[in-house]
């Protein structure tokens, strides 16, 4: 499947093309982590303590990983750190080897539900679309390679017979597979999931759970916040406990020892934290 | 149907329709955006802050066009300033600049003449537009036209799912920022039909009555222009029967497009959940 993404989304292109970002399309370091995090604290506008602080670790390229803890423990707020949404306070951030938001078509972000607009009058298949968008820039419209993704990643998530319906008549899991079959028609490399399983039904879970073992086998890197712990590392290679900001000073490394005996991942703690 | 033409005769009449014909439409399509994107306390202020700015272009002979454009695009930034770094809300920053700019102008009025010349101003006069403001609003209807449609994809990807288009390099801010200036050219137009107090009455009223009649953003548009322009017409031959004054008739005659639209809808409602 994503191979097939890979030859279609690269077609002979004759006319130049203005990315959105101000960072070129850079070609892929191979031998970087897929996301590295050095010492990393976030702190929000009006927060009184930092949502994450002095967080360390490294994700290799290609492996799955989970973020557990509880809420406000930061896991999203790494996340969207990660994705460029928010800025640092301290530490820095390296995504393929380049700061957030360095290369944005090789980075797929999937944000809870509650921050898009689903009262736009805007049907399943356009939201979709707009997953393509990275690859166009300004002034370009979607292709027919486009339009045959999109129609691809709909019928894996077994959301074509929704393809024309207004997004604002999905249901939870419906909505949750049209941002994942978003997430995948951009074809990026890495996927970062804010709570991919929060509240839907059982379908969705299981297609959701099928579609992240597709993409893990065609190479790509997945890392996603999770509350659910069921079945955990069967989902995932590695497990990381965030608590108050931190990766878990007392239980972290082991947790994802005990999880995980083979977890080749670095998660430590800043001495200060 | 004589009386349908009769107005036709008089050139002043030619000249009315065509305006309202580009004003209607300019302001109904960038409408579709700010009901969406629930801007229309931002489209009311717009035309009420253009006051100064004309005011001053009128005192001292220049196009008052070019007097709303300033102050408008000063509004616009005015806004973004006050607002960029959440000390103070958005909606905050538009209350205080829009009776702020408001004020300035009824004072630089009260200090000059009666409130009786200003009128124009206040509730507009598009029976007396020249050739030149035809021209001006020709060439904002083609720029803002042109805008929506080459950033069409931009514009509601920003509008629908803002971070999702920062994660992939489109800054909503400046999508906004650009929203904002197509804002204010067609605010300037609209000031010209039906005066700085009607305006949104042109940016708001078809496009929310659109949005009840339709889900398609691209239908929508159509239709609000469709509510925009008819609502025009309507109130052209409204003050030349019966000498209504014509920003009034327009704007009354865009509300009864609201009403009708908002009662179909409500019975489309009720006939689905019975069905």
């Amino acid at each position: 499947m994503t191979a097939q993404l890979e030859k279609t989304s690269a077609p002979a292109r004759h006319y130049p093309r203005i990315p959105y970002s101000r960072h070129r399309h850079g070609p892929p370091s191979p031998n970087t982590p897929a996301l590295e995090c050095t010492d990393v604290s976030v702190r929000y506008a009006r927060g009184d303590r930092p949502a994450v602080q002095g967080v360390t670790l490294a994700v290799p390229q290609g492996s799955r990983v989970a973020l557990v803890g509880a809420n406000g423990a930061g896991k999203s707020t790494l996340l969207k750190a990660a994705a460029g949404l928010l800025p640092l306070s301290a530490g820095t951030i390296r995504v393929h080897g380049s700061p957030p938001g360095g290369c944005c078509h090789r980075v797929a972000y999937l944000a809870q539900r509650g921050d898009l607009d689903w009262r736009f009058p805007m049907t399943v298949r356009r939201l979709v679309l707009t997953g393509r968008y990275v690859h166009l820039g300004w002034f370009r419209r979607a292709g027919r390679e486009d339009l045959a993704i999109v129609e691809r990643v709909l019928d894996l998530l077994q959301i074509s017979d929704l393809a024309d319906r207004r997004i604002g008549e999905l249901s939870g899991g419906q909505q949750q597979r049209t941002l994942l079959a978003r997430a995948m028609a951009q074809d990026a490399d890495m996927l970062l999931l804010d709570e991919p399983m929060n509240a839907v039904d059982a379908q969705t879970r299981q297609v959701v759970r099928d579609v992240l073992r597709t993409l893990s086998k065609a190479g790509k890197t997945i890392v996603a916040a999770t509350h659910d712990t069921h079945e955990i590392h069967v989902d995932f290679d590695e497990v990381i406990h965030l608590s108050c900001g931190c990766t878990d000073h007392a239980g972290s490394i082991e947790d994802v020892r005990l999880v995980h005996p083979r977890s080749g991942l670095k998660a430590s703690v800043s001495e200060n934290a | 149907m004589n009386w349908l033409v009769d107005p036709l005769h008089y050139s002043f009449m030619r000249s009315a329709f065509l305006a309202i014909l580009m004003i209607g439409t300019t302001c109904a399509v960038l409408g579709s955006y700010v009901v969406l994107r629930r801007m229309a306390f931002i489209g009311d202020a717009m035309g009420h802050t253009a006051l100064p700015g004309v005011v001053v272009a009128y005192l001292n002979g220049y196009n008052i066009f070019f007097g709303a454009l300033v102050a408008d695009l000063l509004t616009a930034f005015g806004i973004g300033w006050l607002s960029r770094r959440e000390a103070v809300r958005e909606d905050t920053a538009i209350g205080v600049l829009f009776t702020g700019m408001f004020a300035v102008g009824v004072l630089i009025i009260s200090l000059h003449r009666s409130f009786r010349d200003f009128s124009g101003m206040l509730f507009g006069d598009i029976l007396a537009v020249t050739h030149t403001d035809l021209m001006l609003i020709a060439a904002i209807t083609a720029i803002v036209l042109l805008v929506l449609a080459l950033f069409h994809k931009e514009l509601e990807l920003t509008s629908v799912d803002p971070s999702y288009s920062a994660v992939i390099g489109l800054r909503a801010d400046w999508m906004r920022n650009l929203l904002l200036l197509l804002l204010a050219l067609a605010t300037v137009t609209g000031i010209e039909a039906v005066g700085v107090i009607f305006t949104s009455a042109l940016l708001v009223t078809p496009a929310a009555a659109a949005s009840l009649l339709t889900r398609n953003l691209f239908r929508m548009m159509i239709l609000s222009a469709v509510l925009a322009v008819s609502s025009g017409f309507v109130g052209l031959y409204l003050s030349w029967y019966k000498n209504f004054n014509a920003g009034a008739a327009i704007v009354l005659t865009g509300a009864a497009w609201f009403v009708i639209a908002f009662v179909i809808h409500h019975l489309a409602q009720r006939f689905r959940r019975r069905a």
